[in-house]
């Protein structure tokens, strides 16, 4: 057997050069009429997944668009095998569409609709037939030995505490600056949540564009709050993360803000895009846990690290989130959850370093296939950050 | 960041800083005396602070800027005495006000 090298792992490679940690056959209701239909797919057929949703109709313009997106982006996410996309036929998020920008990947993709197929139960039984012969097709594949640099890396803190910067996110960081020094991305996102450390990372921009964009993004969130006339902490920072110690979001955003490591700051790309540089880029998404986590994902990352002070059971349906306590008490009293504990470096007993060294070897066994405890308990959270009304 | 010598836990980040994190919940009146880089203090916590909360380090003026991380993280709503806990309830963020606008 093949020994592995440094910095490599277990990967699958797809026709378009893109590597995968997992081999999924994902049912993608681009719909929420045919979310149920996808739902019992997944129940018949072993080795598919598929999530929940409320959109795809009534949607325009930009909305649209950064919804349309993020649903290819779930089809083109190198963890995923093939695509069955499930609509019901007259919406505005047409299912043929969406397909068409998956297969220009070189993978299995096809379309079922409910309308075209007479109903549900037909639609169940033919999309339970074309995942059935996806996922065995799958199961033919073989990992190989692959390289970090083929790493899309998403960062995320949800359920921060007064030890999320002091503990968790500044060992992310030592993994982010690891990932980006083997040439792999790194995603800091959260745009939310930078409020109050945007002239830190400004600083570390490559070039004046990428630094203006840092203060157009924080601005056009920050002007969403004034907007709307309230004081943002009314809902950030969270009741739970003012009773871990957090009383601002500056607070909160400067512990956020150590995820990103130390390397300079490469792109600035919108919600659920596909980073184009390699290094450190940052993804404009909202502080919402699960929209950020899919916007991430569907931006092509194939693994997620995810920090938590007060616990949480966060997951994504074709991505690994590993999830890593800022403190020792919160990993023992909810280790169902959590699958790292960096509540060392607040105990003393480790250093920063030494914990980042730990998660990245962590994060390589994942990659090679090991289980997070978010897919052992089938925790698909998915949510799409929307950015105009429903008509 | 240093750590303290007193048998509680807690951290200073910055020695610009007006807080300090407690690692551990400390008893009010506990006398602590730590160290930031070059930097010495000596505080008596005026109230209890819990595990992860922040308490004054040094006299902050009503509306002065709070820093920790060497960085601002809101300004203070009242006279904050040093040893005070420093919070929601006396310290408010600056960004994202719309209430203010």
């Amino acid at each position: 057997m093949t020994e592995l090298g440094e910095g490599q792992f277990w990967g699958y490679r797809r026709a378009d050069g893109s590597v995968g940690v997992r081999n999924h056959v994902l049912i993608l209701p681009t719909i929420t009429c045919a979310t149920q239909a996808a739902k019992q797919i997944t129940e018949l057929v072993s080795g598919t997944v598929s999530f929940i949703h409320q959109h795809g109709c009534a949607q325009v313009g930009v909305d649209y668009e950064q919804t349309f997106r993020t649903y290819a982006g779930m089809g083109l996410n190198p963890n995923v095998y093939g695509v069955v996309v499930l609509g019901l036929g007259c919406e505005t998020h047409q299912a043929r569409s969406v397909a068409g920008e998956i297969a220009k990947s070189g993978k299995p993709v096809e379309v079922v609709s409910i309308q075209d197929h007479g109903g549900t139960l037909y639609t169940i039984a033919e999309g339970a037939k074309i995942a059935a012969r996806m996922v065995q097709e799958a199961s033919m594949l073989r990992r190989e030995p692959c390289h970090i640099g083929e790493l899309i890396v998403g960062t995320e803190c949800g359920g921060s505490d007064a030890c999320s910067g002091l503990s968790a996110n500044p060992a992310v960081g030592v993994v982010s600056d690891k990932i980006v020094d083997g040439g792999g991305t790194s995603i800091l996102a959260e745009t939310t949540e930078l409020i109050g450390a945007e002239h830190l990372l400004a600083r570390r921009a490559v070039n004046d564009h990428v630094a203006k964009r840092v203060y157009e993004v924080i601005q056009a969130m920050e002007s969403r709050a004034l907007m709307m006339g309230i004081d943002i902490r009314t809902g950030n920072p969270s009741p739970g993360n003012i009773k871990g110690g957090l009383s601002s979001l500056e607070e909160k955003s400067l512990g956020a803000s150590n995820k990103a490591g130390s390397r300079p700051l490469k792109e600035l790309i919108d919600y659920a895009e596909r980073p184009t540089e390699r290094g450190l880029v940052w993804m404009d998404t909202p502080g919402h846990d699960i929209e950020q986590l899919t916007g991430m994902v569907a931006g092509g990352s194939q693994v997620v690290l995810f920090t938590t002070g007060r616990g949480t059971p966060t997951g994504s349906p074709i991505a690994p989130v590993i999830k890593i306590s800022t403190n020792t008490p919160i990993f023992e009293k909810m280790n169902d959850n959590i699958d790292f504990n960096a509540g060392t470096v607040i105990d003393g007993t480790e250093s920063i370093e030494a914990v980042g060294d730990r998660l990245y070897e962590e994060m390589l066994q994942v990659c090679s296939g090991k289980l997070t405890k978010a897919e052992v308990l089938k925790q698909h959270d998915f949510g799409i950050w929307r950015i105009g009304p429903t008509f | 960041m240093d750590r303290a010598t007193e048998g509680y836990k807690l951290v200073m980040i910055k020695p610009q800083d007006h807080v300090a994190v407690a690692l551990m919940s400390i008893p009010a009146g506990t006398e602590l005396a730590f160290s930031c880089q070059d930097s010495r203090f000596e505080v008596t916590l005026l109230e209890p602070i819990e595990f992860g909360h922040k308490f004054a380090v040094r006299d902050i003026a009503q509306g002065e800027d709070i820093l920790k991380y060497g960085e601002v993280i809101g300004a203070a709503l009242c006279g904050i005495s040093k040893g005070a806990h420093v919070h929601v309830h006396n310290l408010e963020g600056k960004r994202g006000r719309g209430d203010q606008v």
